[in-house]
């Protein structure tokens, strides 16, 4: 069900009626349907799944998930001992 | 590539590995429902290096494994036909019929087309006004807007020689069924984080609370998967029994409200076979009557289908996560990928192949370190 | 059942349940893999009986004259669709193919001959272009091309070209490059990234179309092996991963000469572009296949010669070591994935088919 790949918006144009786009996955390109996600635009980046984009890539959500893994760790780290049970905030 | 290769570190990962190591006082079960969660595990070799304490259970997520046997025979009949041209995604060619299978309807002349978006097989349709151009619509919630466009749009551009045989399958009424189960050991849920961008997060509630089950929207790349399973983790040793989104870069709660726009004007509710599982009540989507014209499954009349499916196949023990693929007597010896038993063997997504390709060494054998 | 036709047992093929249904041929046979091995083994050589028993598993045929003159000898058929691609076409694979497949023996290519299929309606200026291709990669290689034939069949049974090309070549004296030599202890290089080829040729397909830079790696091999041989190491063997990919030629090493071969995912050399569109098609670069790379397994004290030799090649430059020969799980291959873990690496079944939901 899943195969779902994120690739950036690099032209957007219409065709038969619908919102497509060619999206940059890194090197290759493709030509997606945009018609589920009006508020992609030209440089944002979208999951693809079977020529359709399903969603914006949240860029904020992104960094602050990586910011989050890794500050794992750190606290027992820095503490004395490295207690369990010192989870992050979800 | 940008949100992938960030989402693979392994310094983070060791991280994630030691969290959960450390969160874990005992046992735990956690199901991870979907099939691409299942192939990104075993191929990362996530449960070999998560801590003993915590269990994967695979689960049904691998649509390809759950079409009926009944669908897949009613699709090689159609394929088989001399004025149709059949389209379907590339892990269909394999999966066994109570015969065959569309690799062996394409080797005997049928004009069967691996294609990546049911939008090519609508091109098709534009460009042989002559053929019949039929797609498989399997997939769950991530692929029905795919197909729910193309079908819209065949209507729209007048396309009368597409149609599309129809099987999608719905997560949640499969979780309903698992947790029904009295032999299930599943304590918590990895939701299946692209089903989630597409329908949100919302659906989920209910069945957290009846079941008194964690239920984490989790991705698919290593650090995705393992923050999903840290997260489930700390709500069963907290007690707690919470739908949590650990994939917040592609799920909202509310999920795409544009394309469940058009799931349901396209689609509607119906029963649906699972293969190796049964019937489950109100987990497929059908298409509407007034697409009528476009249901591959009633333009072709192809005859009364008794599908037979081998006894010997324990595929809905696995997809039930009631048995790990290697469990099955048949594992690795008659079934293989080279010739499969089940559908879980064929799929790219199905836990028998992902336990065959990315095969395990006996301990004794393990790469030691340098 | 048996089939009458020169005794072929169907039911003694050696797996335990036949496939379902399939009495027939499947694209998969094809493909490199599995399925393509079972053909030979199974339907093959035991029909060709007794006028097979000198018939090696490997690329070419190493043939002793007489007097210490060894002869390789290979054929290989050249189907692919579309006939253009991004770097080449149809024409420069044909001559590559059968100048690399000598050249993993070691041995000079001399010359090759070149028998066509054609599809009746084939336009003549297809044809041409093609030959010519095949005429300039025949001087690039330094070999010739000196006998043909050309046969025609009926519109509709054809991919409009097929093309066979079978080559001879000498093995200079005190080579021995074959499969059986690799070693516990070895070192196994690759000559650059892979997965080039394969994604060129699928990113045409229709159904798939998609837009990449990614050329075609084809290319003639023999002037790297001849480098890598001037150094005096003694290669032990040389592969070049073209159907089936990486993960095949590893595997084909590892049960012809029953060692185990290990390596490190991450080591691996993959353009960008090749895990890209291997991302949303759901293929595994160790599958896709290569037609300018090679494979050297090496005795470890002549690593480091063979690889300088190779970066200082044209066609070397991204050479690199990737694993090693091990004496532990014999046969099989293994790769550390990138967080730690192990996983035997299999052959691809059959065909490369794009794996999407």
């Amino acid at each position: 069900m899943c195969l779902g790949v994120p690739g950036r918006v690099v032209e957007v144009r219409h065709e038969q009626g619908a919102r497509m786009a060619t999206v940059d996955f890194g090197g290759v390109t493709k030509t997606v349907c945009l018609a589920y996600v009006p508020d992609v635009d030209v440089g944002d980046y979208t999951i693809v799944h079977a020529g359709f984009g399903i969603t914006k890539v949240d860029e904020a959500s992104a960094l602050e998930s990586l910011r989050l893994f890794a500050a794992l760790g750190d606290l027992a780290e820095g503490g004395a001992g490295g207690e369990v049970g010192m989870g992050p905030a979800t | 590539m940008k949100y992938l290769d960030e989402f693979n570190d392994p310094a983070l990962a060791g991280r994630l590995f030691d969290e959960i190591a450390a969160a874990a006082t005992r046992s735990w079960a956690i199901m991870e429902v979907c099939g691409g969660q299942t192939h990104s595990i075993i191929r990362n070799g996530i449960d070999q290096l998560l801590c003993d304490r915590v269990e994967l259970i695979h689960g049904p997520g691998c649509p390809v494994c759950v079409t009926p046997l009944e669908m897949v025979d009613r699709a090689l009949a159609i394929a088989a036909r001399p004025d149709v041209v059949f389209c379907s995604f590339g892990d269909m060619l394999r999966v066994p019929g109570s015969h065959s299978d569309l690799s062996s309807v394409k080797a005997a002349g049928g004009d069967v087309r691996v294609v990546y978006s049911p939008l090519d097989a609508l091109a098709l349709a534009a460009e042989n006004p002559a053929k019949e151009v039929v797609f498989f619509g399997v997939g769950f919630e991530t692929t029905a807007p795919a197909n729910a466009m193309a079908v819209f749009q065949a209507r729209e551009r007048g396309l009368h020689n597409f149609s599309m045989l129809v099987s999608h399958v719905l997560v949640p009424p499969a979780i309903e069924a698992i947790m029904s189960s009295p032999m299930s050991r599943v304590q918590g849920f990895l939701a299946a984080g692209h089903v989630c961008s597409v329908m949100g997060t919302w659906q989920y509630e209910p069945l957290a609370v009846r079941h008194q089950v964690p239920i984490v929207v989790t991705g698919f790349e290593p650090l995705d998967v393992l923050d999903g399973i840290r997260r489930c983790v700390l709500q069963l040793e907290a007690g707690r029994a919470q739908v949590e989104n650990a994939y917040p870069r592609a799920v909202r709660a509310e999920g795409n409200q544009v394309a469940q726009q058009m799931l349901a004007r396209v689609f509607e509710v119906c029963d649906r076979q699972w293969r190796g599982i049964g019937m489950i009540a109100a987990s497929g989507w059908r298409l509407r009557a007034e697409f009528a014209e476009f249901d591959a499954e009633q333009r072709f009349d192809v005859g009364s289908i008794a599908a037979d499916e081998p006894a010997r196949c324990r595929a809905g023990e696995v997809l039930q996560g009631l048995i790990k693929p290697d469990e099955c007597e048949c594992f690795g010896v008659e079934c293989t990928p080279r010739t499969p038993i089940g559908a879980p063997m064929v799929s790219g997504e199905g836990a028998c192949a992902a336990y065959s390709l990315y095969g395990r060494l006996r301990p004794e054998e393990a790469v030691g370190d340098d | 059942m048996t089939d009458g036709v020169g005794g072929v047992q169907l039911e003694g093929w050696s797996c335990p349940l036949p496939l379902r249904g399939q009495d027939r041929i499947v694209l998969g046979h094809g493909g490199g893999g599995v399925l393509s091995d079972e053909l030979t083994r199974h339907l093959f050589l035991p029909a060709f009986g007794e006028a097979a028993r000198h018939a090696t598993p490997t690329d070419s045929h190493v043939l002793h004259l007489g007097g210490g003159t060894r002869l390789a000898f290979s054929t290989d058929s050249y189907v692919v669709r579309p006939l253009f691609f991004p770097g080449g076409n149809i024409g420069e694979l044909a001559v590559n193919g059968t100048v690399n497949d000598l050249a993993m023996s070691g041995a000079q290519p001399l010359a090759l001959s070149t028998a066509f299929l054609l599809e009746e309606g084939l336009e003549l200026a297809v044809l041409g272009r093609i030959a010519e291709a095949m005429g300039a990669a025949a001087l690039a290689a330094g070999v010739q091309l000196v006998t043909g034939d050309t046969k025609v069949v009926e519109r509709g049974h054809g991919d409009g070209v097929f093309i066979n090309t079978a080559g001879v070549g000498l093995v200079p004296e005190g080579v021995d490059i074959r499969p059986e030599r690799a070693q516990p202890g070895d070192v196994v290089v690759v000559s650059g990234p892979i997965g080039m080829h394969g994604i060129a040729v699928l990113s045409e397909r229709e159904g798939l179309q998609f837009g990449t830079e990614l050329r075609s790696d084809t290319a003639a091999l023999n002037g790297l092996v001849e480098v890598m041989l001037a150094t005096g190491a003694d290669i032990h063997a040389l592969r070049d991963p073209t159907r089936g990919g990486l993960a095949a030629t590893l595997c084909e090493i590892a049960e012809t000469a029953h060692v185990g071969i290990e390596f490190d995912d991450r080591s691996v050399p993959v353009p960008e572009a090749v895990r890209a569109a291997c991302g949303f098609l759901g293929l595994d670069a160790l599958h896709v296949a290569n037609e300018g790379k090679l494979v050297a397994i090496v005795p470890s004290h002549a690593a480091d010669d063979v690889l300088a030799a190779m970066l200082a090649h044209d066609l070397g430059k991204g050479a690199t070591v990737i694993g090693r020969v091990t004496e532990s799980h014999a046969g099989t291959v293994v790769a550390r994935t990138a967080l730690g873990a192990s996983r035997v690496v299999g052959r691809p079944l059959g065909e490369q088919l794009p794996r999407i939901c």
